[in-house]
């Protein structure tokens, strides 16, 4: 093969405010309807999976439902094996906890999705340590920080033996479970379903060299994207696998124009409305950690200095980690350095996160660059619109990636594995499952 | 209601990989593999759908045994695919969360366009609990007071959004009335779940909730909860007997007995004639044998239909559930022969019926009981 092939997960928009609810062409986030319109035009693109994120509990901020954002989720394996039914070949990819679920119910699940979708499962694995959301869920309390890859790890060897006993019965005893007994189902058409694992920490590289088939990124530039994605390959053959055996996909937004200044005054409109005037004060009370309702979106920042006690003004979200009065002196230094720029102006220009911005063609020749300077192998696409935010994608940009040779023009096989170019390390399909 | 009466009778039938007797594959000469594609389900509920039979019934279990998928699962891979039907996965409560049940029951409605059910089962066995390891297995009094309390807070979790709840108001910048999103805060016995769902109140507001109530224990979670109840009987005395009792632990509920559906569990082989069919039977019991669970027809599709028609007369039960033996052959039986005998003799309506699954069965779409006319004007 001459280029690098580049993958893409589609990212199902989220309930964060990078989806943008204003937009007359919004359409419902929870009706099927949408789902079917963005996984078969994913499959029109010949994406390798769709990909559903998961949030457990509605997020509150300042001790109420936050309700600026979308909101509103079915449930993870209900859709996938919906979405198996109206297309043939796309992944099916759901952000699953491991904190809040039992293992072997877990393997039940994930093997159910893999056989009725004839092997295109995948599990986004994430373990919380989240007490707030554990209100929700018979465990309750949470899992101690220092557990969590000690539960994630368990998990994958509790699920990975059970998928691969073919009715013998398994026994696990460790510090997290207690799992005996037989498991219902021989192998899915995929053996394991793919993992994908999302967490930057150096445990958390480590765990995805060892047992992960794909890692989550969100490293946004080429030289942080090259450093990562030397970082994690390196770590690979310490345990037995190559270069191959893992891909790294980081989610990226796109915004696309007929040129890139049509699409850079997209960009700028789409920042607009994903920061509304009372979006950008929540945003400045989650590092400030006050009550701001007080202040003028279109006014200056706040002079008071951030409350750096109050962590969890905001919960059910991953938090940023750096010190809140240093960002606000970043701000400040940012929007005096813009001749006095406004609180919105300021969250526009510093919480944003728009990956790729122009027309087809530049697009695809920055995406090309990444992928082929070992920045990424691919990516996961997280567009702003739902139901129709990857159509212009797949229409524009796909056919100028296939040109550059750079990206397939027919799916290589019925698997996700397939697709993402990846062993069936645990168990070979047999001719008649390939069939 | 008056049971059997040409517009109430209701029709379900259980889709169990290759039927209820554990040799059917084998004698039937079936791909084992082929009982796990999507094809095998799919297949099933269409000619199930084509009939107009109102249930199709998908069993789970973490019981060893036979290869089982999950059940939420098969029914909404099905649900895209074959509209017109009730789907209503068994869904276990005794060792999963009742927080995702919820928005998987809610989501499965999503998906199929309003035609959602599901059967809450236990879990009864030490087997079973050394699957999870959380907890010892526990006496049927103990296993249906959690389903019960599992019941309940799945059915607040659904109504934890209001039906207008999302509001997308440019002016306020607000997407959601968070006014109209309701904190569930149950408390009992075996869990706490705080709420709201992260899932939307299902476009039925309460799917199906259906319920077997043979057990004791088993009846008063039926007669507070269910819209369907399932029943077993040797006989169709018996079954009349269990309808009774079912519609009068119903009443002592506080709910009007005719909301309720008793659904009497037929086993079914049938063949060209009474002979063959029981000699098909003999042959599948030597493989492994199946002692009947209730009412069983082994005969022709005119023995079936005969028996419905005595159900009717008797008062026996408001429907059956027909449990064939060995799919797919006996379910073909039944839709093609059977179904359209009843018809014929005016006890089953003909063609199909539109609507949700609950209007199928007579039942509005529930008030929410967030609602403030039922919080007693408690709202601010």
């Amino acid at each position: 093969m001459s280029r690098k092939q580049i993958h893409f997960g589609a990212h199902f928009p989220g309930v964060n405010n990078t989806t943008v609810w204003s937009d007359p062409q919004a359409g419902s986030q929870t009706d099927f309807a949408s789902f079917v319109h963005f996984a078969q035009n994913a499959e029109r693109g010949l994406m390798d999976f769709v990909f559903l994120a998961e949030g457990l509990r509605l997020r509150e901020h300042r001790g109420v439902i936050h309700d600026l954002d979308v909101v509103g989720r079915p449930d993870t394996f209900t859709v996938l094996n919906a979405i198996a039914a109206v297309t043939t070949h796309l992944g099916l990819a759901g952000t699953i906890n491991t904190t809040f679920n039992e293992p072997y119910e877990l393997a039940k699940q994930f093997a159910s999705l893999d056989h009725l979708s004839g092997g295109r499962a995948a599990w986004n694995m994430v373990t919380t340590s989240d007490a707030f959301t554990g209100e929700n869920f018979r465990r309750g309390g949470f899992l101690d920080r220092a557990h969590r890859y000690e539960r994630a790890a368990e998990v994958v060897a509790v699920t990975r033996s059970l998928w691969d006993s073919r009715g013998e019965p398994v026994e696990h005893h460790g510090r997290q479970f207690d799992v005996s007994g037989r498991f219902p189902l021989p192998p899915g058409p995929q053996g394991h379903p793919v993992l994908i694992q999302a967490g930057d920490s150096a445990e958390g590289r480590d765990f995805a060299a060892a047992t992960a088939d794909a890692i989550f990124t969100l490293h946004g530039t080429l030289e942080a994207g090259q450093a990562f994605y030397a970082d994690v390959k390196g770590r690979l053959p310490r345990h037995g696998r190559s270069e191959q055996d893992l891909k790294v996909l980081p989610g990226v937004t796109f915004v696309l124009g007929d040129t890139d200044a049509e699409a850079q005054d997209t960009a700028d409109h789409i920042r607009r409305q994903q920061v509304s005037p009372p979006t950008a004060i929540a945003f400045l009370e989650q590092i400030w950690g006050r009550d701001l309702s007080g202040y003028d979106p279109d006014g200056p920042l706040p002079d008071v200095e951030p409350d750096v006690d109050n962590v969890s003004i905001t919960l059910g979200r991953v938090r940023h980690a750096k010190d809140p009065r240093a960002v606000a002196q970043e701000w400040r230094d940012f929007a005096a350095a813009g001749g006095g720029l406004s609180i919105r102006q300021i969250v526009i220009e510093k919480t944003g996160r728009q990956s790729f911005i122009g027309s087809p063609k530049t697009v695809a020749d920055q995406m090309d660059l990444f992928v082929q300077s070992n920045a990424c192998d691919g990516f996961i696409l997280v567009p702003h619109l739902t139901p129709g935010g990857l159509d212009r994608f797949v229409t524009d940009v796909v056919p100028e990636l296939q040109d550059r040779g750079s990206y397939r023009t027919a799916y290589p096989g019925p698997t996700l594995r397939d697709h993402l170019g990846l062993r069936h390390p645990h168990a070979p399909l047999t001719a008649q499952e390939s069939a | 209601m008056s049971p059997f009466t040409e517009a109430r009778m209701h029709l379900a039938v259980e889709l169990k990989g290759a039927g209820r007797h554990p040799a059917a594959a084998q004698w039937a000469g079936l791909d084992p593999a082929s009982l796990l594609t999507p094809q095998h389900y799919v297949s099933l509920t269409r000619a199930a759908a084509r009939r107009g039979l109102d249930l199709a019934l998908f069993p789970d279990t973490f019981v060893a045994g036979e290869p089982v998928l999950d059940a939420v699962a098969i029914a909404a891979r099905v649900a895209p695919v074959v509209p017109g039907i009730g789907l209503v996965p068994t869904a276990t409560v005794t060792h999963t969360e009742p927080f995702h049940l919820s928005k998987a029951i809610a989501t499965l409605d999503i998906v199929s366009g309003g035609q959602a059910g599901w059967e809450p089962t236990v879990s009864r066995t030490p087997a079973e609990a050394a699957l999870f390891g959380r907890k010892p297995a526990a006496a049927p009094d103990v296993l249906w007071r959690e389903a019960a309390d599992t019941v309940d807070v799945v059915v607040r979790l659904w109504d934890s959004w209001d039906d207008d709840a999302v509001i997308r108001d440019a002016a306020t910048g607000r997407y959601v009335d968070r006014d109209k999103l309701h904190y569930v805060d149950f408390t009992g016995e075996f869990f706490s779940v705080k709420g709201p769902s992260i899932t939307p109140r299902p476009p039925q507001g309460h799917p199906l909730v259906v319920l077997r109530a043979d057990e004791p224990e088993a009846l008063p979670v039926a007669a507070r909860w269910a819209d369907v109840v399932r029943i077993a009987a040797p006989d169709l005395d018996a079954a009349g007997v269990a309808r009774e009792r079912v519609r009068a632990a119903v009443a002592g509920a506080g709910r009007d007995p005719d909301d309720v559906t008793v659904l009497l569990d037929v086993e079914v082989h049938l063949a060209a004639d009474a002979h063959r069919a029981r000699a098909d039977v003999a042959e599948l019991d030597a493989r492994a044998a199946l002692e009947p669970s209730s009412v069983r027809v082994t005969g022709t599709a005119t023995d079936l239909a005969d028996l419905l028609g005595r159900a009717v007369r008797l008062g026996a039960a408001d429907g059956v559930t027909f449990v064939p033996l060995v799919l797919p052959a006996d379910l073909g039986a039944i839709a093609d022969q059977a179904v359209p005998l009843l018809a014929g003799r005016g006890l089953f309506r003909t063609g199909r019926s539109g609507g949700s699954l609950r209007s199928r069965f007579g039942l509005g779409r529930p008030v929410n009981s967030f609602a403030p006319s039922t919080v007693g004007g408690a709202q601010s």
